[in-house]
């Protein structure tokens, strides 16, 4: 779309000398209610430069969530480390935009004080413009004054989207942010998200269910294993950028996606050559 | 296409509210005529048992009475002074066992140890029928309003205490991830998040509340008092004014209803988004 500002960004596949985020060894063990103990990671390692583009995926329950939640600072007991800009994680930052996998709205606020929610939590002051220019954008306009008991499952997780970007945030937290989301517009949003990457210069963690989504989307694709989640595979996606919804017919593109596929599908994953490293 | 979907809706909307209102007044109707026509049958039974000399009119007296009685004491004067002071105690009870019970249950539900230290105590407390305070609280308060006043406020702290702390304590995790996302103080969750949430169970508690501080008015008027509907109930029982006593209670009935109706009103000013509509519920 914006080739413009794309000219500006360097192709990044594999993490710079110094990562905005470095996981090393990282586990997370759940207690539960009976006592037993869910381990949901398992040592655990990844790099994600500035600018760079990383999806995630892996089976149900692998443990996505958890290295999101890990990574947004709301989960701080864990085992391993995590370091942001090569300091101690520490907490969540208004630095990162989070969304969720469930939009998680207020229902009690419209779809505009949806958006300007974080705003009010970070006192930012005139943000009503860019707050109807977010919703015009996930397409949205005419909608402001809507509560979210009024919006479609699929229309609530863009007004949640829309309240992820609207501090500006350096690091996207993205939790199957298109689930919800019909296949139109989920092309849509991802021209869209691909977009306001790139030319915002964001760095974007996404977790995704679409191998072909995180195809279009990333620089690197990083493959989880069924729990407890371990990184099995990182493919680096060396299509050019910016790239239009055409490049499905692409032969790299469509190669890559059976790959993933087969990793995800084929028992004893971790035998499979890996290409990235 | 987003904006001409959003058009045509209220376009349509127009001819759509004409055809809900004429069906909500057909509704209202169906609703209305059998309690209207049971209490015209129960009017006509009391009146004629009255004119028959079926039943003492010292234990019940006739309905025209009792309607001759309130027209006298609204226009002799006698009753709107009393009636001020017994809905000023009401009003001023509401008003501190709300901004009590939030607060303190605010306080109590903000964790868990401080939970487990209160929860045996409020149990107890709750237990205890509060009514029996009111000797107590007038030597404490004196005869004046504000004995009642805080006997209203702690018979309805309760009830609003207790649903507030039922509502704190479900507070969705998914809301509240997305203010902590964002670093958000604990005041910035408990504005945000917490207390919006929880408002729904608030009300449960301020409709049994508001009930309850009319009682504590009246009740605390009866133990000692100097003004008040209740200490009108007094005199006339002890002159054997039935249907003086008659009027009064009908006017408490009105005085109850009116306070359940305002908070309906407040209750839609600030659930407006907890009530049932049509489509999928909000997220
Ligand atoms: N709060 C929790 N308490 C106990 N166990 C948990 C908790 N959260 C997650 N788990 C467990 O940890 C594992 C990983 O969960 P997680 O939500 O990270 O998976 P996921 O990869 O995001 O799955 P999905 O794709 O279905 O969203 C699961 O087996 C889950 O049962
Ligand atoms: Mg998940």
């Amino acid at each position: 779309m914006s080739t413009v500002l794309e000219a500006a960004r360097p192709a990044i596949a594999t993490p710079r000398a110094a990562p905005l985020i470095a996981v090393r060894e990282l586990s997370k063990v759940y207690p539960t209610a009976k006592g037993e103990r869910v381990q949901a990671l398992s040592h655990i390692a990844l790099d994600i430069a500035e600018g760079e583009f990383v999806s995630l995926v892996g089976p149900s329950g692998c443990g996505k969530t958890t290295v999101l939640r890990i990574l947004a600072g709301l989960i701080g007991d864990y085992a391993g480390s995590v370091a942001v800009r090569g300091r101690a994680h520490c907490g969540p930052s208004r630095e990162v935009g989070v969304v969720f996998q469930d939009a998680n709205l207020m229902p009690w606020r419209t779809a505009l004080a949806n958006v300007l929610l974080p705003a009010e939590v970070l006192r930012l002051k005139g943000q009503e413009a860019r707050a109807k220019e977010l919703l015009a954008m996930v397409g949205l306009a005419g909608f402001e004054r809507k509560l979210p008991g009024e919006l479609s499952g699929g229309m609530r997780q863009r007004v949640a989207i829309a309240r992820a970007l609207l501090h500006d945030p350096a690091l996207l937290l993205l939790d199957e942010p298109f689930g919800a989301l019909d296949a139109m517009t989920r092309d849509t949003m991802n021209v869209e998200l691909a977009r306001i990457a790139a030319a915002s210069r964001k760095t974007v963690f996404l977790i995704t269910h679409s191998i072909a989504e995180a195809v279009f989307l990333s620089d690197r694709v990083l493959v989880m294993s069924p729990r407890p989640g371990r990184i099995v595979e990182e493919i680096a996606i060396d299509l050019p950028k910016p790239r239009g919804l055409d490049i499905i017919a692409d032969r790299r593109f469509a190669d890559t996606v059976v790959r993933i596929r087969r990793l995800l599908d084929g028992e004893g994953t971790a035998q499979l050559p890996s290409i990235a490293h | 296409m987003w904006h001409s979907c959003a058009r045509s809706r209220s376009a349509a909307g127009a001819q759509r509210e004409s055809a809900a209102l004429l069906h909500a007044a057909r509704h209202a109707f169906a609703l209305a005529w059998p309690p209207m026509l049971f209490g015209a049958a129960l009017l006509y039974a009391w009146t004629q048992a009255s004119a028959r000399g079926w039943v003492d009119e010292l234990i019940l007296p006739p309905p025209g009475e009792i309607l001759q009685q309130l027209s006298l004491g609204l226009s002799s004067g006698v009753l709107l002074p009393h009636l001020g002071v017994t809905l000023l105690q009401a009003l001023l009870g509401f008003v501190i066992a709300v901004a009590a019970g939030i607060g303190v249950g605010a306080v109590i539900a903000s964790s868990p140890l401080v939970e487990r230290c209160f929860n045996p105590f409020l149990i107890a407390f709750e237990a205890m029928p509060k009514i029996a305070m009111a000797p107590l609280v007038i030597v404490w308060f004196g005869y004046g309003i504000w004995s009642k006043v805080v006997l209203a406020a702690v018979i309805a702290f309760f009830p609003i205490l207790v649903s507030t702390i039922l509502g704190l304590r479900a507070s969705e995790p998914g809301r509240l991830d997305v203010l902590r996302a964002l670093g958000a103080s604990r005041a910035q969750e408990f504005r945000l998040v917490r207390l919006p949430g929880a408002l729904p169970f608030i009300f449960s508690g301020i409709n049994v509340a508001v009930v309850f501080v009319l009682l504590g008015s009246i009740v605390g008027e009866f133990v000692g008092a100097k003004q008040g509907l209740g200490t009108l109930i007094l005199i006339a029982n002890e002159n054997l004014e039935t249907a003086r006593t008659f009027s009064i209670l009908a006017i408490l009935a009105l005085l109850g209803m009116l306070l359940h109706f305002g908070v309906g009103a407040l209750r839609q000013r600030l659930l407006f988004w907890a009530e049932p509509r049509t489509g999928s519920p909000p997220a």
